[in-house]
């Protein structure tokens, strides 16, 4: 029993893994035509697992010979995961049912993708990372080709997997080098020798490049951004949905965790790279979604340039850039559910539709929604005194402290010309001719958007909870900055 | 000549980009990106085993099992997404692979 007690820390890991096998099961033997059940089951999982999350704060463990690390950064984060995966699930259910996709599989599909997330939060050796990025990615794959009949979405699956694997390929190359350079594959060991004596060998400074053009392609930053468009456009939208929040947060939760377990003292190496790519995706986001008449191909190059300003945070390179980063993916995960939800509920005449122009005279058919996805959109734009303004304000903030100014600079001006095209979806919903109305909207979109709406409203009057947490996660990733 | 690490490098590093390149340059069938993709992962491989003899450290070489299995795995679902491509377009010329563009 007392060897058992060792491993309490994996707990959450434990219960979505044998969830996930369960209701593999469930779903088979279930006689039931739809998958209701198992929908039920999977968000109990999942809350399950934040909840013995929660219940541990505060404690460090490492396991299996420092493979597994628990802290609260990780811990923190997994929560975050986990949240977006129960409101996606949950509001996945009626263009799964309109689709004729509901299948238990799509759920059990979701859990093993949050897994692998889970487990590449918490991976503190190159093994661990790769094999948790792989349980993730390989779920997904699956999930953006999920709606076999369709070709779109068959292609969106294929492009994604190609373009995944090489990102995964990178990835490893890169982290043959780093171990063959440090001679070892536990990120405590490579961060004691990858300075060696002084500099950097040229050997271990390849392999850093390429673990983080590896986990770029993850976080959908440019120069690795070009699969998102394409594989936002084709992905059934809830699957869509889930690509913009969760494996968003797991990735660069592992970027931080990376950069600050293992490469500590190469700084000055990997500063310039996360400078770059934040640079790029912020400007290229903001004037790539400009042009874009579809709706999903929009939220694609926002997705884009919201990682830049993420990584803002990054750049910074101190603690505040941490709780920066996490307030921010907090915040973005929250308004693009929101935005989602709203673009679920896009159907007329039963069939979905998701352009622009689809949204004209929304304000006229269904004003609380206008309304609300207006909300959003101010938030997404950063203006005060909604959350989205306060998460890039963090950010730049942690930046000019130090003292980043140009990066702080475009990083503001970016904003201003990302504001452009959220307006102007504002723009259309109030003062355009109506088109037809859409149809009903179902109860569950209502609920995530209405949230949604209130959490952007509300989050200047009572921020204390979600400051502090990033406080201590950030604390817990930087003991000593 | 004695046979150093620097030679299984240099062998990985070029087998590493024929595979990358494999993957841009090709236009004619999407099987080639799959064994592209294979070829990208063995050289990682490679990489992996020499390092490991070379500094005597076992832990490479777990690795570099890990990865053959995780690639079997991966090889599995791209071949199934390829034919679910192929029943709805008819089709699997890297050419054809554009109703998306942007």
């Amino acid at each position: 029993m007392s060897a058992l007690v060792e491993y309490l820390p994996i707990l959450p890991e434990l219960i979505v893994a044998i969830g996930a096998l369960i209701l593999l099961m469930v779903g088979v033997f279930q006689k039931d035509e739809d998958a209701n059940l198992v929908w039920f089951l999977s968000m109990l999982v999942m809350a399950g697992a934040a909840f013995f999350l929660i219940k541990d704060w505060g404690i460090n463990a490492t396991l299996f010979n420092e493979s597994f690390v628990v802290n609260d950064f990780t811990r923190l984060l997994k929560v975050m995961v986990l949240i977006g995966g129960i409101f996606t699930i949950y509001m996945s259910i009626s263009f799964l049912i309109d689709a004729g996709i509901f299948k238990s599989e799509y759920m059990v599909l979701m859990l093993f993708a949050l897994l692998g997330m889970m487990m590449m939060i918490s991976a503190n050796d190159l093994i661990a990372m790769y094999l948790g990025l792989e349980i993730q990615s390989l779920a997904l794959y699956v999930m953006a080709a999920f709606r076999r009949d369709n070709v779109r979405s068959s292609e969106s699956g294929m492009k994604y997997f190609v373009l995944g694997a090489l990102s995964s390929g990178m990835l490893l190359y890169g982290s043959s080098m780093v171990y063959g350079f440090s001679g070892s594959i536990y990120f405590s060991e490579i961060a004691k020798t990858a300075l060696g004596d002084g500099t950097a060998s040229i050997g271990m400074v390849i392999g850093l490049v390429f673990v983080l053009a590896g986990l770029a392609f993850k976080i959908s930053a440019v120069p690795f951004h070009m699969w998102t468009p394409d594989v936002y456009e084709g992905a059934p939208t809830p699957v869509t949905a889930f690509f913009a929040i969760c494996p968003k947060v797991a990735a660069m939760a592992i970027l931080l965790r990376i950069i600050y377990n293992a490469f500590p003292d190469l700084t000055t190496q990997w500063n310039q790279i996360i400078v770059f790519i934040s640079i790029a995706s912020m400007i290229l986001g903001a004037f790539g979604a400009i042009g874009q008449k579809n709706i999903k191909r929009l939220l694609a190059y926002s997705s884009i340039g919201n990682m830049g300003f993420a990584l803002v945070g990054l750049a910074a390179g101190n603690r505040e850039g941490v709780e920066g980063v996490i307030i921010y993916l907090m915040i973005y995960m929250v308004m693009t559910a929101g935005v989602f939800a709203l673009v679920l509920s896009m159907r007329r005449n039963e069939e979905m539709v998701e352009n622009i122009d689809d949204l004209r005279g929304l304000s006229q058919t269904n004003l609380s929604a206008a309304f609300l996805l207006a909300l959003l959109m101010f938030s997404l734009a950063g203006i005060p005194p909604l959350a989205g303004f306060f998460a890039k304000f963090y950010v730049f903030m942690a930046a000019v402290k130090a003292d980043m100014f140009i990066l702080a600079i475009v990083g503001v001006l970016a904003s201003v010309v990302g504001a452009f095209y959220y307006l102007r979806i504002i723009k259309i919903m109030f003062f355009d001719e109506a088109k037809d109305s859409f149809n009903e909207m179902p109860s569950q979109l209502k609920v995530v958007l209405g949230l949604s709406g209130l959490f952007v409203l509300f989050y200047i009057v009572y921020p204390n909870p979600l400051i502090e947490g990033a406080r201590l996660a950030a604390k817990a990733l930087l003991p000593t900055a | 000549m004695e046979i150093g690490l620097s030679h299984y490098l240099s062998v990985a590093a070029i087998l590493f980009t024929l595979g990358v390149i494999g993957i841009f340059l090709n236009r004619k069938n999407v099987i080639i990106i799959l064994m592209s993709i294979e070829l990208m992962l063995l050289a990682v491989n490679i990489n992996l085993v020499a390092f490991s003899a070379f500094l005597d450290n076992l832990q490479g070489q777990i690795f570099a099992l890990m990865i053959l299995t995780v690639a079997a795995g991966e090889a599995a679902i791209g071949l199934a997404i390829v034919v679910t491509y192929f029943r709805n377009r008819g089709s699997i010329a890297v050419e054809d692979i554009n109703m998306m563009k942007g």
